[in-house]
């Protein structure tokens, strides 16, 4: 999100907030993520991408509430009238091509009315199919839901399958094919949409997932200020909030307006400043001795954090004058004297995510081969879940290396406090402290050195910043 | 029991905003950024320069402002204490002397400092003052503001392109001091417009924080990068491949829209080399400096891109009989270099061919100190 983006999120959050009310709130946040969805969408080089995209997003939303939700659901005004909602904001998006003379909502001119058609019906088809298939079975609906959702980010976060997409793609449009690149589908927010749908699809699963109203399952799935960078929120706390009545009060406004404020400044001060002297591909080549590699690094630490929580501030804060309270996503996590609990502050509601479909069902599972020692059953636990933390953020060989950076770190830090717990005397307060001073500067220190994999594209880049922080290079 | 708030007021939310923003932005007008240049990262945290900041892409680690203050702040020369073994050499002039295509040590400075050279006892210590632009009043402005660093000798290096009446303010770096060009219009006299349209006068609009915000964003981006020069030594980006000087020439012998070698003198901005030149009571060097001679067609009406040969010709003449008649210390160097020793422009030369003009200039500089 730009400037003027986050600016006019504000602005219509604080109408949301002050002018509307009940159900007439949630219908306004649905219009409004979704025609986020496509604004906020970067321009692509593939013809009308920056429309298909978004579009997808919004029919993947509107199938899966259709698979989450109760036959004959749909018929509820309240459904009908999301329904209308989407379908209007979708209609409009594509129209505006008629209505403005430059595009204004997408970053390229939107297809043409006769194709928009063609599109809506092969959804609408395709879901009846979908439906008619999977009809006798629910559970199979929602395991070929989350494999589709899974096969796309596997698609998107992987640049040599995104990069045979794209040529797919440009010559089905006869486009040239040379130019092609893995960032031609940059599809904006999907990995946090996709998490959000199959929370949802595996919460109807195990039958936890509350019965939502189809405005109130799209507004929670691309609410607009966490659409691009989080936090991923659980579906029925959002729903609680939006069924809370709300009218913004000058303290409501005065604590969102404060958080803001905060947000603002650690993304376009700090985190831009750092950015431009954080560790990168260039740096890893260019940078001639140990003590100002150590600098860069530091930089990429720090930028990566305020970035990254500054965004989430701003999302709180646009969400909360609008009456969300979106869950925190950080907390102080530098300062943490051990890897988990750092790993409790960073990125928290991707942790959780993990934490609740991968980490806890896989234990369990693993836990049956009872011939695995504990302690291999917590290394595989550990490098498995932070190798899926990884794989999310891309599937190249420096993601790999990251996540079983801290997957390793994890196991030995569990092992250490282990050890620790009988040997170490809790009763001496001055060794507890030194303990606990040196426990976050050493987590401090073994996340920033994870960040070389997380920052650069190769691992022999990668290894060139290792042996010149350490004097090798 | 928590007391129940009523609804915001949106009209007096906004009210207050817009309020409070407008004063924000009116209180930067009384805020001096020129001064805040001084405030520098450079020669404390991190190393001077060698030369000014200049550039366009983030990849150089460099930026091109306006700020002289924070330009010289984050040289090299506003950090280097004078010792008595010192001999102060400034090199003043365009990009040929600011190096572009060439790292630090393959300019004329680090050339020159390579050599160990040393005059009236002292050991010579040339400061890079070049900045890529070609006017003669900008290289005064900027010689104005070097005189406070106890220079011991002055090398001017310059170009006919330097010269014309017409070009003194179309370098950004003049065009954004009015003040500062002002001021030396007054001082030395010059033939110039104090009022000429091109130098930009800021209303107080320009002066709020909204309009000056990218002035400020790259006083803080200029100590940033001081970091990345101090890390990598890189200031200017350094291609592999670059289109090479213009060899082909126009079929045209028009120069600033004169054709007759009468004409130009009039056209030029001798005064303000007169100004460059007694500028300071220390030994100054005024060098032509070395310029491409095509031998690629129409090079019989054109030196190079910049030049008719009449034109160029007519400026040698004038600039050594000025020269002589104030007995300056004059080198004209003008062909110095073959064709092939130039990189992208007809000035900009090789690090080959800047060692043949750092040879020539360093046997001239013992015998000028005083």
């Amino acid at each position: 999100m730009g400037l003027i983006q986050i600016a006019a999120s504000i602005l219509t959050s604080i109408l949301v907030g002050a002018l509307t009310r009940g159900a007439q709130r949630t219908y306004f946040l649905l219009a409004l993520s979704a025609l986020a969805v496509y604004w906020f969408q970067p321009a692509l080089p593939l013809r009308s991408f920056d429309f298909w995209l978004p579009s997808l997003s919004l029919a993947l939303v509107t199938l899966t509430w259709f698979v989450t939700s109760p036959p004959g659901a749909w018929k509820a005004r309240q459904n009908l009238a999301g329904l209308l909602i989407i379908a209007g904001v979708v209609t409009f998006v594509d129209l505006s091509r008629y209505i403005f003379p430059e595009p204004v909502l997408t970053g390229t001119p939107t297809p043409p009315f006769l194709q928009y058609i063609i599109f809506l019906a092969s959804i609408i088809l395709f879901s009846v199919i979908f439906a008619f298939l999977t009809r006798r079975a629910s559970s199979l609906s929602t395991l070929l839901l989350s494999i589709l959702l899974l096969s796309i980010l596997i698609i998107l976060k992987s640049p040599q399958l995104s990069l045979q997409a794209s040529i797919f793609f440009r010559a089905l449009t006869d486009r040239p094919t040379a130019t092609a690149s893995a960032l031609d589908l940059r599809w904006l927010g999907f990995s946090y949409i996709a998490f959000r749908l199959i929370h949802t699809l595996r919460d109807k699963q195990t039958g936890r997932l509350p019965e939502l109203s189809l405005p109130e399952f799209a507004t929670y799935v691309v609410f607009f200020p966490s659409l691009a960078a989080g936090p991923i929120d659980r579906a029925e706390r959002f729903a609680k909030d939006l069924r809370a009545g709300f009218a913004l009060t000058s303290t409501e406004a005065l604590s969102a307006g404060q958080r803001l404020v905060v947000g603002l400044f650690k993304k376009f001060v700090i985190a831009d400043a750092l950015a431009l002297i954080a560790l990168n591909d260039s740096l890893a080549a260019q940078v001639h001795s140990s003590g100002w590699m150590w600098l860069h690094l530091y930089a990429y630490t720090f930028q990566i954090y305020f970035d990254f929580s500054g965004y989430t501030d701003i999302a709180i804060g646009i969400a909360r004058l609008a009456g969300i309270k979106l869950p925190e996503n950080f907390l102080a996590p530098y300062a943490k004297p051990n890897l988990t609990q750092f790993w409790n502050a960073w990125h928290m509601t991707l942790t959780q995510w993990i934490r609740a479909y991968f980490f806890n069902p896989f234990n369990r599972w693993i836990r049956g081969y009872k011939s695995l020692p504990a302690w291999a059953m917590l290394l595989i636990g550990q490098l498995a879940t932070m190798l899926l933390i990884a794989l999310w953020h891309g599937i190249t060989w420096n993601f790999v290396l990251w996540g079983a950076w801290h997957g390793l770190g994890l196991f030995l830090q569990n092992r250490w406090s282990d050890f620790a717990k009988t040997r170490i005397p809790a009763a001496n307060p001055r060794l507890q402290t030194a303990l606990q001073v040196g426990g976050v500067l050493l987590t401090f220190h073994f996340v920033a050195l994870g960040w070389v994999f997380f920052a650069l594209s190769e691992p022999h880049l990668s290894a060139q910043v290792f042996s010149k922080l350490f004097g090798f290079g | 029991m928590e007391q129940k708030q009523p609804p915001i007021n949106l009209f007096r939310l906004l009210l207050k905003t817009g309020i409070l923003f407008i004063l924000f932005n009116f209180a930067f007008i009384f805020v001096n950024v020129d001064a805040l240049g001084r405030l520098s990262l450079y020669n404390r945290l991190f190393p001077g320069r060698e030369r000014f900041p200049f550039g366009e892409t983030r990849s150089s680690y460099n930026l091109s402002l306006y700020n002289i203050n924070a330009m010289f702040a984050s040289h090299v020369l506003a950090g280097a204490e004078k010792s008595s073994e010192e001999y102060r050499v400034l090199l003043i002039g365009d990009s040929s002397v600011w190096g572009t295509l060439l790292r630090p040590e393959q300019t004329l400075a680090g050339q020159l400092n390579a050599r160990s050279l040393a005059a009236c006892g002292r050991t010579v210590r040339a400061y890079n003052l070049g900045y890529p632009t070609i006017s003669l009043t900008k290289d005064l402005m900027l010689l104005d503001q070097a005189l406070a660093y106890q220079p011991d000798m002055l090398i001017v290096l310059t170009t006919l392109e330097a010269f014309p009446l017409d070009k003194q303010f179309e370098s950004p770096l003049a065009a954004n001091n009015a003040e500062r060009i002002q001021r030396l219009i007054t001082a030395y006299q010059l033939p110039l417009n104090p009022h000429d349209p091109a130098l930009l006068h800021p209303s107080a609009w320009d002066q709020t924080f909204l309009s000056r915000r990218r002035a400020v964003a790259d006083l803080i981006r200029l100590q940033l990068y001081g970091a990345l020069w101090a890390s990598t030594g890189i200031d200017q980006v350094y291609p592999e491949n670059y289109e090479r000087a213009q060899i082909d020439l126009e079929a045209t012998a028009e120069y600033h829209g004169l054709t007759q070698p009468s004409e130009l003198r009039g056209a030029l901005a001798f005064e303000v080399l007169d100004a460059l030149m007694n500028a300071a009571d220390v030994p100054t060097l005024l060098v032509n400096e070395p310029m491409l001679i095509s031998s690629g067609q129409n090079s019989g009406i054109r030196y190079n891109f910049f030049y008719p040969r009449w034109a160029y010709d007519e400026y040698r003449r004038l600039l050594a009989s000025r020269a002589a008649q104030n007995g300056w210390n004059y080198l004209d160097l003008w062909n110095l270099a073959p064709m092939d020793q130039f990189t992208n422009s007809a000035i900009h030369l090789t690090p080959a061919a800047e060692a043949l003009l750092a040879d020539k200039i360093a046997a001239v500089i013992p015998m000028l100190c005083k």
